[in-house]
């Protein structure tokens, strides 16, 4: 009798440390998974948006966790992180750089800003300590809209990237045609009938992530764990504690930075002014669909959280069109994703601190 | 002073334990109305257990209740919850101030007691909007600072007021609660100037005249002979002592509170004072800002290889010593260690000096919480000294040798007896004991040269302690590493160290050897308390 | 918090308050020094300027009044005032359907928003219960989760569920609210109920004494036992649960009355906009208000009504005037757009950050205080704690 109990209470207790939210959403998308063939939806097709769609945003949500280790919590910051990237997109352009060439030129323009602005964002979060979630929420507003002015004013000449009439001030949109579109996922891609994997792309995800799960391993990253897990300890131990936040910040934005560059490249175009603004919130969310809180994070949360996200993303519209004929995905994301950011933000034991 | 009615409180037999650990034993207390009576014991005594069952805390009921009776005016009462003593008449005040800092004198004294004055907007949504009437929070405020005897600005923000003034404020919140009848004063007078005492004391004879009946614990034994009517003194959860206050002095009153009728053999046999040893660590005019636990003007020395033990009532200062040295709260002053300066404030120093600290506070300082204990064992020896680390790229990678350390936390497992399912289970799962000897594991795998340890029984239970304690000693011994034990526990500071240090009022009241007489120790720890 | 209960009795205390003071008049004397540099540039006829800041202070606020309840419960800045948008938003749609217009128009759409609003506070209320010390960013992402309930409703459930009529809000494809509903027949008819014309300034007077009653309600709120507690509530949640106060039962009612008021406070908004954007008029509503009421003077912990007025007009003023001066400077009549959307973020990430930091500076005092004592101690050439 007793026995029993204590089962359903494990049951129970496993089922709720799993979380309500991430259960509803993991069963809805194997619904749809099953629903998708009844309705006439194309499966290899829509498993292959999902895969790609993985591609692009794999890097993105990537960046979050060595903020989320070092326990400077979920980086609503990330537009930081993006605006770097942008910079470098833009400027590699601007000097003319071209084909999968700029792309890597990209990066490495990107990179020093990346490191500044990460620089800057560390000192700023290290100075106030807990709160740091909704003031990197702002940071990143407050870069955007700072951005969209530098966007117009800045000395851009670059033919392909600003207004044709007046001759200076950036696009909305850039298309990346002659640059870096697709620089990434055209390296061995595979195609298999309807099915077509960016295989550059996955390998390039695989390389980053590889490298962050080295990092983890390493002394400096055992720290950042450590400072993540009970910053109390990690002083006592000697760990500059406010040393170790600030290097997790500057990781999660230049990894941001590369994150973006790799989204264009998939997407084909630089989308500048506003459009960063809510680009946290997807990567929030889908790392947080794969299994993490707010500070506990792994590579297999990312790719987990990603493909469950994504697949909810590409999955939703088409099944849902053709069964109700009714376009639901944009408000059924909406929900499902910041949900799952209030449930997490709503956890006890992580509030402790 | 004394009335001869029926008690307004009577005790009996009340007994309480927590988990099996029994810390109440057949109480039996009298009080009658009007009457003052000084509680003293040491820390753990059982005094607070006491009160609070007395006011009806939550967690007693949470841990299972308590035995025996209480009667208030021959009535048998059981309080549920801290509303419930109140309402009867009981008021207490804590050692930590419940003020709210924003507010006036006034609103804290009625703090959801303010007199109101309704309105037809309260009629039709509830009283909760009725206004507050503040002409009238005045005149009951100024009543009860009247009552209490001791002027204090009514109209002065708390967080604009000076910390004795903190404390009148709460006492008057009580006096201005109709029914009390009794006042518990838990410590009231650490915070306070003499001048502040004094008043207080003079306040007390105002209550007990009114026919205010008081309980009052401290520390300062004076102030007791001074005001109480009785004095009653408890011991490891016994009531060894209720005599009227004219009838003793501070001298026998010490012997009671600290003379377990042992004999001094508990003591350490063998001596090991040896006066030729170098002293390899000097602490010069160290103060140290930890709240509740200030250190102020300290200087030790201590010698190579000896086990110095730190000792003194709570909130006295002695965790402030090892915090303050090791980093982890502001501190100043001089530590030299083997003739060079250690620079505080940088607990990386510290380390790198060989110093180890195991924290009294095992889950806030000395553990993390949700690692495996292979981490918990191994981080700081490989952050602080490059150990448990594979070199790749010619030192440019320093990748976690994860071999080596499950090695070192199984050694230690073994050596300690830590009871775990393997060395990968987090450090949550643990019982308490064990969570401690992980915490020295870790410190013994640093290899240092002094160890700090603070409270290392703390919470454990009796098995477990005796562990740690030959643990401790067996390090010392067997690697000659000098040991600075802070324990609230005289016994098992007396059979563990060679010198005990004891600190009273963040200073050193003075140095004995561990086998001095148990009263020599009881007054040097009652002898400029705060 | 409470106007006038910075009384300190001691002289040494002030001194410490002039900086506090300073640092507080920092961002109102920061945009005062914008405006006075952008009006000249922008080149605006002083009367419209004066017309214009008077409209949008009766259009405002009351939006931001709603702010300062949560505030003074210690929940700090309410994102979450979106919610009773989207229930007002909800309730002039509903009524417009129904072709109720004018003034009982919107009494109406306030008393079918009113339980929506207290549904969603209560709601809201519970979560941020369980988000203690991370409110901000709790209600802000709730923000965003009831907006897309509210989009289900609104673009699916409306016309589907709950029925509506006229086809001129309807989306053409049989369900749904259009992007646009007209308010026409109410636009601005609470404004001119009793309009006054001052040198050719339009003053909405029945709005402002709307506004003003609710002024006097939040001051006389202050006094009442409710607003006593959260004051105390706000300050020390556990001091006010040991005196008995129900902690969270307050904090839900201090988001309940706040949703309730942003609400009301968006109907008076719309009516004066003469439109509703369905799916965009409440989203930017919260940052506006929040950065309003930053710009007069109020802290994440503290604010009075004076900020509120403060915040509309200088806040406003720099809206008005920002896009002409920034065209007039670099030729581009966006960079002014972009900058005034900067300056509300820059100014509420300011707002948090001095917030922060202040709770963080007020630790470090006491050491330096202690040492003072030792020295102290130490020229009296203490005998004590000598050397062993």
């Amino acid at each position: 009798m007793t026995e029993s109990i204590t089962m359903k209470d494990k049951i129970m207790a496993s089922l709720k440390s799993f979380g309500l939210p991430r259960l509803i959403i993991t069963g809805f998308l194997l619904l749809l998974l099953i629903m998708a063939p009844f309705v006439g939806a194309d499966l290899p097709t829509q498993i292959s948006n999902i895969i790609n769609r993985f591609s692009w945003n794999g890097v993105l949500v990537l960046a979050m966790v060595p903020m989320v280790h070092s326990g400077c919590g979920l980086n609503f910051g990330l537009p930081l992180g993006i605006i770097s990237g942008l910079l470098g997109a833009t400027l590699s352009i601007e000097f003319g750089f071209t084909g999968a060439f700029s792309f890597l030129m990209a990066i490495v323009i990107a990179t020093p800003f990346a490191l500044v602005l990460g620089a800057l964002y560390g000192w700023l979060l290290n100075k106030i300590k807990g709160g740091e979630m909704m003031i990197a929420t702002y940071v990143g507003f407050s870069s955007v809209s700072l951005m969209c002015m530098m966007w117009l004013l800045l000395p851009y000449h670059s033919p392909n990237m600003v207004w044709g009439f007046s001759g200076k001030g950036l696009r909305t949109t850039i298309s990346l045609e002659g640059y870096y579109n697709q620089a990434l996922a055209g390296i061995g891609q595979i195609n298999i009938g309807n099915v077509s994997i960016p295989t550059g792309t996955l390998l390039f995800f695989a390389l980053l992530a590889f490298g962050i799960w080295a990092f983890l391993h390493t002394k400096t990253g055992t720290a950042m764990t450590a400072v993540g897990s009970n910053p109390v300890f990690a002083r006592a131990a000697g760990i500059n504690v406010d040393r170790i936040r600030m290097l997790s910040v500057i990781m999660s934005t230049w990894l941001a930075a590369i994150g973006i560059l790799v989204y264009e490249q998939g997407f084909g175009f630089i989308q500048l002014y506003m459009a960063p603004f809510y680009m946290a919130l997807p990567a929030v969310s889908a790392i947080l669909i794969g299994g993490a809180s707010v500070n506990k994070a792994s590579i297999m949360n990312v790719i987990v959280g990603t493909i469950l996200f994504q697949g909810i993303v590409t999955m939703t519209p088409t099944v849902m069109n053709n069964m109700i004929h009714m376009d639901m995905s944009e408000v059924i994301r909406i929900i499902a994703s910041m949900g799952m950011i209030l449930f997490a933000l709503t956890r006890k034991t992580e509030a402790s601190r | 002073m004394i009335t001869d009615n029926a008690p307004l409180l009577e005790m009996r037999n009340i007994k309480k334990d927590f988990f099996g650990n029994q810390v109440l034993t057949d109480i039996n207390l009298k009080l009658k109305e009007g009457e003052v009576l000084g509680l003293v014991g040491e820390n753990g005594a059982g005094k607070s257990t006491l009160m609070k069952i007395l006011f009806g805390a939550t967690d007693i009921r949470e841990t299972g209740g308590y035995g025996g009776e209480i009667l208030l005016n021959g009535e048998k009462v059981s309080f549920a919850t801290p509303f419930e003593a109140i309402a009867k008449g009981i008021g207490m005040v804590h050692q930590e101030f419940s003020l709210i800092p924003g507010f006036e004198a006034t609103e804290n004294i009625l703090l959801n007691r303010e007199p109101k004055k309704t309105n037809l907007i309260a009629e039709v949504f509830g009283e909760r909007l009725d206004t507050l009437d503040r002409r009238e929070m005045d005149e009951r405020a100024a009543k009860a600072i009247e009552k209490m005897g001791v002027k204090i600005d009514q109209h002065m923000l708390i967080n604009s007021m000076p910390v004795g003034h903190k404390q009148f404020t709460e006492i008057a919140r009580e006096l201005s609660k109709e029914q009390l009848k009794l006042l518990i004063l838990d410590e009231p007078t650490a915070v306070l100037t003499e001048r502040e005492a004094e008043a207080l004391l003079a306040s007390i004879r105002g209550m007990s005249e009114r026919g205010i009946s008081v309980i009052f614990i401290t520390h300062r034994l004076q102030e007791i002979l001074s005001v109480c009517d009785n004095v009653a003194v408890m011991r490891d959860g016994v009531l060894v002592q209720e005599v009227p206050a004219a009838s003793t002095n501070v001298e026998e009153i010490t012997r009671w509170m600290v003379g377990r009728n042992v004999d001094n053999t508990a003591a350490r046999t063998e001596s090991r004072i040896n006066e030729d040893a170098r002293t390899i660590l000097e602490i010069d005019k160290l103060w140290v800002d930890m709240p509740g636990e200030t250190v102020r003007n300290v200087s030790l020395s201590v010698k190579e290889g000896e086990i110095l033990g730190i000792g003194g009532l709570a909130g006295q200062g002695k965790l402030g010593i090892p915090n303050g040295i090791m980093g982890l709260y502001q501190a100043g002053g001089r530590v030299v260690f083997d003739g060079k300066e250690i620079p505080l404030n940088d607990p990386r120093k510290c380390l790198d000096s060989s110093f180890a600290f195991v924290s009294e506070d095992r889950r806030g300082v000395g553990l993390l919480l949700d690692e495996s204990l292979e981490w918990n064992v191994a981080f700081p020896a490989m952050q602080v000294q490059n150990r448990f680390l594979k070199n790749y790229l010619g030192g440019l990678v320093k990748w976690r040798d994860e071999q080596a350390i499950r090695e070192v936390t199984e050694k230690y497992i073994d050596e300690l007896k830590i009871k775990c399912t393997s060395s990968k289970q987090n450090a949550r799962e643990l019982s308490g004991g064990n969570q401690q000897k992980v915490c020295l594991a870790k410190a013994f795998a640093l290899e240092p040269k002094v160890l700090f340890v603070s409270e290392p029984t703390r919470g454990i239970d009796v098995g477990a302690k005796a562990l740690v304690l030959e643990a401790l000693k067996k390090f010392n011994r067997e690697k000659g590493v000098t040991v600075v034990m802070i324990s609230s526990e005289l016994e098992e500071l007396r059979s563990t160290c060679d010198r005990i240090a004891i600190i009273s009022g963040g200073r050193v009241s003075g140095v004995l050897p561990a086998g001095a007489s148990v009263e020599d120790f009881g007054m040097l720890m009652l002898s400029n308390v705060v | 918090m409470r106007a006038g209960s910075n009384k300190y009795t001691t002289s040494e205390k002030k001194n410490v308050d002039y900086g506090m003071i300073l640092q507080q008049a920092s961002v109102p004397l920061m945009f005062i020094i914008i405006c006075a540099v952008c009006i000249p540039i922008a080149g605006l006829s002083p009367s419209y300027l004066a017309n214009e800041i008077v409209t949008r202070m009766g259009r405002n606020s009351f939006l931001i009044l709603s702010l300062l309840i949560p505030i003074m419960a210690g929940m700090g800045l309410n994102f979450g005032m979106t919610l009773g948008a989207m229930a007002g938003e909800i309730g002039l749609i509903l009524v417009s359907d129904w072709q109720i217009v004018g003034i009982p128009g919107m009494v109406l759409a306030a008393i079918i928003s009113i339980p929506i609003s207290i549904l969603l506070g209560i709601f809201c209320g519970k979560i941020l219960n369980k988000a203690k010390g991370r409110e901000m960013i709790t209600s802000y992402i709730m923000s965003f989760f009831i907006n897309g309930i509210y989009q289900l409703v609104v673009l699916y459930l409306m016309g589907f569920i709950i029925p509506i009529k006229h086809s001129s809000i309807k989306l053409p494809r049989g369900y749904g609210i259009r992007n646009t509903v007209s308010l026409l027949r109410m636009r601005q008819h609470l404004d001119n109920l009793i309009a006054i014309n001052v040198n050719g300034i339009k003053i909405p007077v029945m709005t402002f004494i709307i506004v003003g009653i609710l002024c006097v309600f939040i001051i006389w709120f202050r006094k009442t036992k409710l607003g006593q507690d959260m004051r105390a509530v706000g300050q020390d949640m556990e001091v006010a649960r040991d005196a008995g106060i129900d902690v969270e039962r307050t904090r839900i009612i201090s988001i309940v009355m706040s949703t309730v008021l942003a609400g009301i406070g968006m109907i008076i908004y719309l009516q004066n906009m003469g439109n509703i954007a369905t799916y965009s008029s409440h989203s930017q509503i919260g940052m506006f208000c929040i950065a309003a009421l930053l710009v007069g003077g109020a802290s994440v912990d503290r604010a009075s009504i004076g900020n509120v007025f403060l915040g509309v007009i200088l806040f406003h003023t720099m809206f008005i005037v920002a896009p002409r001066a920034g065209a007039y400077i670099t030729g581009d009549s966006m960079i002014g757009e972009y900058f005034r959307v900067f300056v509300s973020y820059a100014v509420i990430t300011l707002a948090l950050i001095m917030y922060e930091t202040k709770k963080r500076r007020e630790k470090s005092v006491s050491g330096q205080q202690l040492r003072a004592e030792q020295d102290r101690d130490e020229a009296k050439a203490s005998g004590k704690g000598g050397n062993v």
